[in-house]
């Protein structure tokens, strides 16, 4: 009954705050929602011009006709991008690297973020030094250079996969998951019980973390796929090269389109016209991937920020 | 239960019951956390070796490395590379280049992502401000090779949206190239971060947000206060912890320039502008005829003042907020 008659109140105020905004009140809402929507647009517009250009004819690319909607729409960029040998090769490497990657890391990070969690653990302070002092400092890029031809991992796949096993800051966000969402009554429970530590973290601390593990699942995996310096330094090989140094070849590095690279002698001869509406259409295919999946995977993110922010 | 359960049972009520006599608490404890170490093992592995032994081995910055003699066998040479990078003509610009563009980055992207979180909460249309959420968090995922692509198609004077609304608004050709102009550099580095991480780095803040209770603003309402009052005065210092720790993790890297995005956008025409330390020690430390040692130097100089800044700033804020906001 009073929780009601409190609600009933609380609806009328809020009522009562619609009606009666002030003068004040009203132009600062109205500025704000001016303020949102400009920059909405300023957001959003470089993305539509970017799709749109890819769906429009080179020509009208090259004379920089379009600008928000596709001009002589037409898919001529996308069909050299499909002939262009090395953004094939650059994606299946990309995909191997993310996923191979993504799995290292997680099983690394939980390895060290487990052990972090628990408060009694011995050495624990120690460890955890350890871990955040590499967020401060580091030996730099080239001992770092030198340390993986001493190891024989230049020119090799593992180089961007072994590496950057942990990411210390996702490290901190698992172990701050486990420490503050798995309730200690059930490790004492466990532990009464005599399960060993590792059976507790594999059959009751992982299944009650899919949150976390999506969460850090997502970000090594955007990573991944979006990174370019390591190959940049370690890969020599364009066979090996994962899709983002392509992309820099043809999109930053290069005026020109390189014609020996596409297969089919008719997107060949469309490249010579079509080749700024290739660039659009290149960019558009390779971030579609994450951009698809993205409206899904937002509140996971979202999460990881908040998980993250928590200080422990 | 299975065999190997009960067996760790029993060793557990035994070791509480009757704890071995002359067992040192080191060890006891070990003998209880082994799983745990067993565990880590393999993380501490790695650390020390993709970690630490780099730091072990910026020992070079001091030697004249020479592949033949290995770290070890080369030669000690003190301070010779520092003194070569501090008495290069090219020193004060690269210098001033890293704090004039990693300053100005630190002024437009610290602040602009707190008024935006600040603007957001003010929305009292739940499915517009999802909306406005959805859509500026989009560019984040961008790769930054695809950033600075799109920058460059976006920017170009002829076939871009830089020279059509030039020609738009009435001009005749085309406007000159921007891309190569040094002193548009720092604009469009800046700027175009702001374009990818306005939304994003405004999460954090608008979680902090969510926290204000209503009860809070409700009581400010009733007592007369407009919104912008309630702005100032219930939802500013309810993020001020958080923007506190923000703060001191950017100050912390403001020598650390990201090599990436500086690197893609660099060309021979902006370079006197766009020439950063990150990208100074990847030059001349592993590209052409690479002097390991001299880019060493350069890179530890850069670390430990980063370092430096970032123990200054996180002792300032310490003294500053009576231990509030600090990192550690």
């Amino acid at each position: 009954m009073a929780k009601s008659a409190e609600a009933i109140a609380a609806a009328e105020l809020k009522k009562k705050n619609k009606i009666g905004l002030s003068a004040e009140d009203k132009t600062m809402y109205t500025i704000v929602n001016i303020i949102i929507i400009l920059l909405l647009i300023l957001i959003i517009y470089p993305v539509i011009f970017v799709v749109s250009s890819s769906f429009s004819s080179g020509d009208a690319v090259s004379s920089g006709r379009d600008l928000l909607w596709p001009v002589e729409p037409s898919v001529v960029g996308y069909d050299i991008v499909f002939h262009y040998r090395t953004v094939w090769s650059g994606f299946a490497n990309t995909l191997l690297y993310t996923v191979a990657g993504t799995a290292w890391n997680l099983f690394m990070t939980t390895l060290a973020a487990y052990p972090l969690s628990r408060r009694n653990f011995q050495g624990r302070g120690i460890y955890m030094t350890l871990f955040t002092i590499t967020m401060f400092f580091t030996g730099g890029i080239i001992p770092h250079y030198l340390l993986m031809v001493n190891l024989g991992l230049t020119n090799t796949r593992w180089a961007l996969i072994i590496p950057g096993a942990i990411n210390v800051h996702n490290m901190i966000i698992m172990r701050t998951f486990f420490r503050n969402s798995i309730p200690g009554e059930l490790q004492e429970a466990a532990m009464l019980d005599g399960c060993s530590d590792i059976r507790y973290l594999l059959q009751i601390v992982l299944p009650l973390s899919k949150a976390v593990m999506s969460v850090l699942l997502l970000y090594y995996a955007v990573g991944h796929w979006n990174s370019y310096y390591s190959a940049l330094l370690y890969i020599r090989d364009e066979t090996k090269f994962p899709l983002q140094l392509i992309l820099r070849t043809i999109l930053i590095a290069s005026t020109s389109t390189d014609l020996t690279q596409i297969e089919s002698s008719s997107a060949q001869e469309a490249a010579k016209s079509a080749g700024e509406a290739m660039r659009y259409a290149l960019i558009v295919v390779s971030t579609a991937p994450i951009l698809v999946v993205y409206p899904w995977i937002q509140k996971y993110f979202e999460k990881g920020v908040m998980i993250g922010s928590v200080k422990g | 239960m299975s065999e190997d359960m009960k067996k760790s049972a029993d060793v557990v009520v035994t070791g509480t019951a009757t704890p071995p006599p002359r067992m040192s608490p080191f060890v006891r404890r070990f003998k209880r956390d082994w799983q745990l170490h067993l565990l880590i093992l393999l993380p501490i592995i790695w650390l020390l070796i993709f970690k630490y032994y780099p730091m072990y081995g910026a020992q070079i910055a001091f030697r004249n490395y020479r592949a033949r003699a290995g770290i070890w066998g080369s030669p000690w040479v003190g301070l010779k590379w520092f003194r070569k990078f501090f008495n290069s003509p090219d020193f004060l610009q690269i210098l001033g280049n890293t704090i004039i563009l990693a300053a100005y980055s630190l002024f437009i992207t610290f602040p602009l992502p707190i008024m935006f979180a600040l603007m957001l909460n003010v929305l009292r249309n739940e499915k517009f401000k999802k909306f406005t959420q959805t859509v500026t968090y989009i560019p984040h995922f961008i790769s930054v090779v695809v950033l600075v692509a799109i920058l460059w198609q976006v920017f170009s004077p002829v076939n871009g949206l830089y020279g059509a609304l030039f020609r738009l608004l009435g001009g005749e050709g085309y406007p000159s190239d921007i891309r190569s102009n040094a002193s548009a550099f720092r604009h469009l580095y800046v700027w175009s971060a702001v374009w990818q991480n306005l939304g994003w780095s405004s999460i954090i803040y608008l979680a902090s947000l969510s926290s204000v209770s209503n009860d809070l603003h409700e009581a400010a309402q009733l007592d007369g206060a407009s919104r912008w009052k309630r702005v100032v005065h219930v939802d500013l210092p309810t993020i001020i912890p958080t923007l506190g720790i923000m703060l001191i993790l950017r100050c912390g890297h403001i020598l650390s320039i990201g090599f990436e995005k500086v690197f893609l956008m660099q060309n021979s025409l902006n370079l006197t502008k766009s020439e950063v330390i990150s990208t100074y020690v990847y030059k001349h430390g592993l590209q052409g005829n690479a002097d390991f040692s001299f880019g060493t130097a350069v890179d530890l100089f850069n670390s430990v003042v980063n370092c430096f800044m970032l123990l200054t700033v996180n002792w300032i804020s310490k003294k500053a907020s009576d231990d509030e906001v600090s990192l550690f």
